[in-house]
């Protein structure tokens, strides 16, 4: 059906696009990878020239590699457990039969367009602040000493902050999921005498399989860049400093241009290798 | 008897969705609630939930002291510029791949993805470095193009994802009817399609408007929006708990009512499709 002509129209008019994005991604890559085997510290003598790998090995072995790493995994997957099995609960919840579903639904969603650093500072003062938060008074009105949520138990209390932006999503997704579900197969289930917890762990979990799975690669790759959370409640101390934190800090704060690029390097690795899961997926989707 | 036992259930599942509903979004209307009282009793132990003399003393107060229109501003600039941007870029782009594929379509949507998760940390200092040497630094035109660049995949995607839907037999049959491309494009692929463009610009406005990276660290004073202007408040001033509550529930405000919107379009603006 497609002629000659307008298949030259139609990659005339895929042109912007492509060509933007394709910049877009290679100048600042290109840039990155070129900063990266370099001594560059612009508030200390500049660009000193090539130091070849000497910035891959030093962000590896410095003090605060393996401990942002590990802080950005246990980020990362309590993140995805939390919000993934709430998400189940509450899809299965939102689905049931009940008044007012429209706005118990708009009420779960909401935290969701929240912006980050909005929640973040809402937390951390009307709730976690040890004097004067919510949590406090409720500490106090059962008789505990109230805690210092964000430097004694900094890192669940960003976890749980990040959980509360992305429950509705997981939610949203999981519970648009379940609505695709054919209900003959769930009332045959009843009619066999199939128990409740059969009919999940047999007919619902599989057939949200693909949902759990897309809700975990996407949030994967937004929780590798979680920043405005740790930002504004923290600032990587106390144990909160992830990866793209620790090269947040080195780039902007400490100036370590060579050093940071090396880390980004190494993020943008580990987002790629997310990434292909991810495509995969989409891709087959796109076939059918 | 069944009935009785439906009933029952639908009582219980009620009160208890309505129960968690409320717990998630209990912040949220305690920031509301804050922001209409006074410092002192936003304070108060015990906690005060609706007995308390109204004020909108806060709102004058955050309004006065930090420019808010300025920061409102910014954000409907930037947020808006990049969608309606994206959309002209997007627009062609993905019309051409709905109606006109090659072998070669697939992995060009999947590659423009593949953008999507440049980890944005990773390439902070390039562009930082980019807006000084161009003056961008702190421009609301940087952070337009930056805005639009981040989220142009999604856009391309679900303008694709929309498009698609849309029946190639109708433009064969506009065809034999003798439509011209002019008449094709003008009278019968762009009613079908507005929904979904809609749709698409809803979504990215909202992202776009929350996006807290870029924002935060390629402006200063003249572009910052709203996401910045709520950072300013991360270092605590006396009491503030009431103010910091108004500012946060006019920075919100606008998105939560879009936000209701754009439910639906949400899902498949977010997984590229991928669930529907």
């Amino acid at each position: 059906m497609a002629t000659k002509a307008s298949r030259s129209a139609a990659r005339l008019m895929m042109a912007p696009a492509v060509v933007l994005l394709l910049g877009w991604m290679l100048v600042p890559l290109i840039m990155t990878l070129w900063f990266s085997f370099r001594t560059y510290l612009p508030l200390r003598g500049g660009d000193q020239g090539w130091t070849g790998f000497d910035n891959y090995v030093r962000f590896v072995t410095s003090s605060s590699f393996w401990p942002a790493v590990q802080t950005t995994l246990f980020l990362v997957l309590s993140v995805l457990i939390i919000t993934v099995v709430l998400g189940i609960l509450l899809a299965i919840l939102l689905d049931q039969p009940m008044w007012g579903q429209g706005v118990v639904r708009i009420l779960v969603i909401a935290p969701f367009f929240v912006m980050p650093t909005v929640s973040a500072l809402v937390w951390k003062n009307m709730f976690m602040d040890p004097v004067n938060g919510l949590f406090s008074h409720l500490w106090r009105f059962f008789g505990a000493e109230p805690v210092s949520w964000l430097s004694d138990a900094a890192m669940p209390s960003v976890i749980m902050i990040v959980s509360w932006q992305w429950l509705p999503f997981a939610t949203l997704i999981l519970l648009t999921a379940i609505q695709s579900l054919d209900s003959e197969q769930l009332e045959a289930a009843e009619m066999d005498g199939a128990p409740k917890l059969k009919q999940f762990w047999f007919i619902i979990l599989p057939h949200l399989g693909r949902a759990i799975t897309i809700v975990i690669l996407i949030q994967t790759i937004f929780l590798l860049a979680v920043f405005a959370e740790i930002f504004v409640t923290t600032g990587g101390a106390f144990g909160t400093r992830t990866l793209s934190y620790l090269i947040f800090q080195r780039v902007l704060e400490s100036q370590n241009i060579g050093l940071g690029s090396a880390g980004g390097v190494y993020a943008i690795i580990l987002a790629n290798i997310v990434a292909i899961f991810l495509m995969r997926i989409v891709g087959k989707n796109l076939d059918n | 008897m069944a009935r009785s036992i439906n009933t029952r259930r639908k009582l219980i599942n009620t009160g208890f969705a309505w129960a968690v509903g409320l717990l998630i979004f209990f912040p949220i209307l305690w920031t509301i609630l804050t922001s209409f009282k006074t410092e002192a009793i936003a304070i108060a132990a015990p906690p005060v939930f609706l007995n308390f003399d109204w004020t909108l003393e806060n709102y004058q107060v955050v309004m006065e002291r930090s420019n808010y229109s300025r920061f409102l501003w910014n954000s409907i600039i930037i947020a808006g510029g990049s969608t309606i941007l994206g959309l002209i870029i997007a627009v062609p782009a993905a019309w051409s791949m709905a109606f006109v594929p090659s072998r070669r379509t697939k992995d060009i949507l999947l590659w423009m993805l593949s953008t999507k998760m440049l980890p944005a940390v990773g390439v902070l200092y390039p562009i930082y470095l980019m807006f000084i040497k161009m003056g961008l630094l702190d421009s609301r035109a940087g952070l337009v193009v930056v805005m639009m660049l981040i989220n142009l995949p999604i856009i391309v995607w679900m303008l694709y994802t929309y498009f698609r839907e849309i029946p190639v037999e109708i433009l064969e049959a506009a065809r034999m009817d003798g439509a011209t491309l002019k008449d094709e494009v003008l009278y019968v692929l762009t009613p079908m399609a507005i929904p979904g463009i809609a749709s698409t610009m809803l979504l990215n406005f909202i992202l776009a408007w929350n996006e807290a990276f870029w924002t935060l660290n390629l402006t200063a004073v003249n572009a910052a929006p709203l996401t910045a202007f709520i950072a300013s408040y991360s270092s605590p001033e006396g009491l503030f708990f009431a103010k910091l509550s108004a500012a946060s529930t006019m920075a919100i405000a606008p998105i939560l009512i879009l936000g209701w919107f754009s439910q639906k379009q949400l899902v498949r603006g977010l997984t590229f499709g991928a669930v529907k």
